[in-house]
């Protein structure tokens, strides 16, 4: 830990431990931050291990708070709180993003790993890439902005990789919901495999509950 | 003529070779791939997506099926990533079941790569032989969880069930009579112990069949050796776990650099290779199959003169017993508490990986203090290898880079997630 924060300090903005030593850097100086820690004769993280992005927009949002429980019955699970119980995406709304993108690294010779986070802007998707520093980079970047959208600065073939070739929308969003926006149906009139909006609301089997440790 | 040089071409999804539904665009220069781009997607079903709606102990049926061939070691994975945001002790009985099944698991996975990699490269009887085996082994599967594949047996805090006192039996049908059936039932009198350990015996003669057939066959030899060849640095470049890595000379294997559950107090070797092509990581994978053998061995005996517990007594966490149940207020509160909704997890964050058959099978976790995981990423290790094919094809003919698939041991389960 001490080795890390001697010679990354002036490039990291937090510093925090869960599991592994994690740090918080900004757009800016994530690069440099990666190259650092790759280079760096003492730390050598050779490996990016895993590469993702998560929305944050729902974090601690709960959708089971009991307020009345008697003459009405249970109003619990019933109103949607987070976004992803909202019905379909209304395209016009202005989007505010709460997306992070999360490196995982390791170092062989140390056998030490850490965790990079970069926080995007809440009006921006856009991130430097780091293919240049790492080549396990290029598919996992792609992943991130197929299922989350965003967007690599210098990534050289940024296409989608997991979802269908025509696919609309970033699902693993929080804002997208869990059924999809699209159903595909054979209509025999038009005699072809067609697209329409879902015929079914999404809903929550088992509501999501937060409880907080005293 | 020359006009005509280059030209692309389709390979997949629907070709048998392509194990599973891998869609390559070739690039082709006569027979040699100037460039090779994989499409995947096509078993995409948002697995992560769908633990972030599922609590806890739900998510744990969808870990098998993502890498459908060596399912408890994902569920491992799973169960380890939750109990370290719990900060959940496992008894020691349940992490050498545990550690049992991942290296029947991992004897499981590599008998399928050498079946299907064999007859991908022309070799037929390798495949049934490899089947052969597996029967018994998912035999295992069944008698300790009630399915030959996706067990779902392990659990946070230790596993399902205890290991069952009596091995299931063939019974007289149609197609065999009493005596046949007393020959197939002739190591299944005792335990299901027993039965692993008669496996145990027996399989590195089985091992030996298979390298017979193989190591030396000049057919062999001459599809994989000098076949996508990978130096060391390379190799970590492009994020190669597990045997793909060790077969280019890296000696990294988790269950010896950060062991997790007992691998710590177990006897085993990890293999590596010299070349970094197809046939060092063949050798690397038939070492292997031999050592989790070994590390079977080893489990067995000590689980043998054990009688402890196989799951935690934390009731909020781990489902009482069925018996207790019925005459336990405090035990059928817990149950329902627990099959209705769940456990909350503490908020935080955690990695924790496994040595999976294939490589480094890692679960990302956050948790916002909800009985659902907030979000779940699922690190794949076939996914950087499978970005890593353009690389090792190029320049290679045609019928190599089914070679290539085929030593990557590509699973889609678990790259389209």
């Amino acid at each position: 830990m001490n080795k890390i924060k001697k010679l990354v300090d002036e490039l990291v903005v937090d510093y925090s431990n869960y599991d592994m030593v994690t740090l918080t850097v900004e757009k800016s100086k994530l690069k440099k931050l990666l190259k650092t820690l790759k280079e760096s004769q003492d730390l050598k993280f050779t490996q990016l291990i895993d590469l993702c992005a998560v929305d944050f927009i729902d974090y601690g949002k709960s959708e089971w708070e009991t307020k009345e429980a008697t003459s009405s019955g249970y109003n619990r699970g019933i109103y949607p709180q987070s976004h992803s119980r909202i019905d379909f995406i209304n395209e016009d709304e202005v989007e505010e993003y709460k997306l992070t993108v999360v490196y995982h690294l390791l170092s062989m010779d140390f056998n030490m790993r850490i965790r990079v986070k970069c926080n995007l802007d809440k009006d921006s998707l856009i991130i430097p890439s780091v293919t240049e520093i790492f080549a396990s980079a290029d598919w996992y970047e792609r992943e991130a902005y197929d299922l989350f959208g965003v967007l690599f600065e210098g990534h050289k073939d940024l296409r989608r990789i997991l979802t269908d070739y025509g696919f609309i929308g970033h699902p693993f969003r929080k804002k997208f919901p869990l059924t999809g926006n699209t159903q595909v149906t054979y209509d025999p009139e038009q005699k072809k495999v067609i697209n329409q909006p879902v015929d079914i609301t999404p809903r929550t089997l088992v509501p999501k509950v937060i409880r907080k440790r005293k | 003529m020359s006009d005509y040089k280059n030209f692309t071409m389709n390979f997949g999804p629907q070709h048998p070779a392509a194990h599973g539904v891998l869609r390559l665009i070739l690039e082709m220069d006569g027979e040699v791939i100037r460039s090779a781009d994989p499409h995947i997607g096509l078993l995409h079903r948002a697995t992560e997506k769908l633990a972030e709606s599922k609590p806890y102990n739900q998510n744990i049926g969808y870990m098998d099926r993502l890498d459908y061939v060596s399912m408890m070691c994902n569920e491992h994975a799973y169960v380890l990533a939750i109990e370290n945001l719990l900060k959940l002790d496992v008894p020691e009985r349940a992490q050498y079941i545990r550690v049992m099944f991942d290296e029947i698991t991992r004897i499981l996975n590599h008998l399928l790569w050498l079946g299907a990699h064999a007859l991908d490269i022309g070799a037929m009887s390798v495949f049934l032989y490899a089947f052969r085996e597996r029967e018994d082994l998912m035999d295992c599967y069944e008698a300790v969880s009630g399915t030959r594949m996706h067990a779902t047996y392990y659990r946070p805090g230790g596993v399902a069930k205890d290991l069952p006192k009596i091995m299931p039996k063939f019974m007289i049908n149609k197609n065999h009579n009493l005596e046949q059936i007393e020959k197939l039932n002739y190591n299944r009198e005792g335990t299901l112990l027993d039965f692993i350990d008669s496996f145990v015996d027996r399989f590195p003669a089985n091992v030996d069949e298979y390298e017979n057939l193989l190591t030396e066959n000049r057919i062999w030899k001459q599809r994989t050796v000098g076949i996508g060849v990978v130096s060391p640095e390379r190799a970590v470049d492009l994020g190669f776990t597990g045997p793909m890595l060790r077969g280019s000379g890296v000696s990294w294997d988790l269950r010896k650099k950060e062991p997790y559950e007992v691998y710590k107090k177990l006897n085993f070797d990890i293999p590596v290779g010299t070349e970094g092509d197809s046939y060092d990581r063949y050798l690397v994978r038939m070492h292997e199959m031999r050592e989790s053998a070994n590390i079977i061995k080893q489990c067995c005996d000590w689980l043998k003169n054990d009688n402890g517990k196989y799951i935690s007594s934390n009731s909020k966490i781990a489902a009482p017993d069925r018996d207790d149940m019925k005459d336990n207020m405090e035990s059928l509160i817990h149950h329902f508490k627990l099959f209705s909704e769940g456990y909350c997890v503490p908020e935080g964050e955690t990695y924790r990986a496994v040595e999976a058959p294939k490589g480094e099978f890692g679960i990302y976790m956050i948790s916002d203090g909800a009985n659902k995981p907030y979000r779940l990423k699922i690190r794949a290790p076939g996914f950087p290898h499978l970005a890593a094919l353009n690389e090792m094809s190029k320049g290679h003919m045609l019928s190599d880079v089914v070679t290539i698939i085929g030593t990557q041991d590509i699973v889609f389960g678990e790259i389209d997630r």
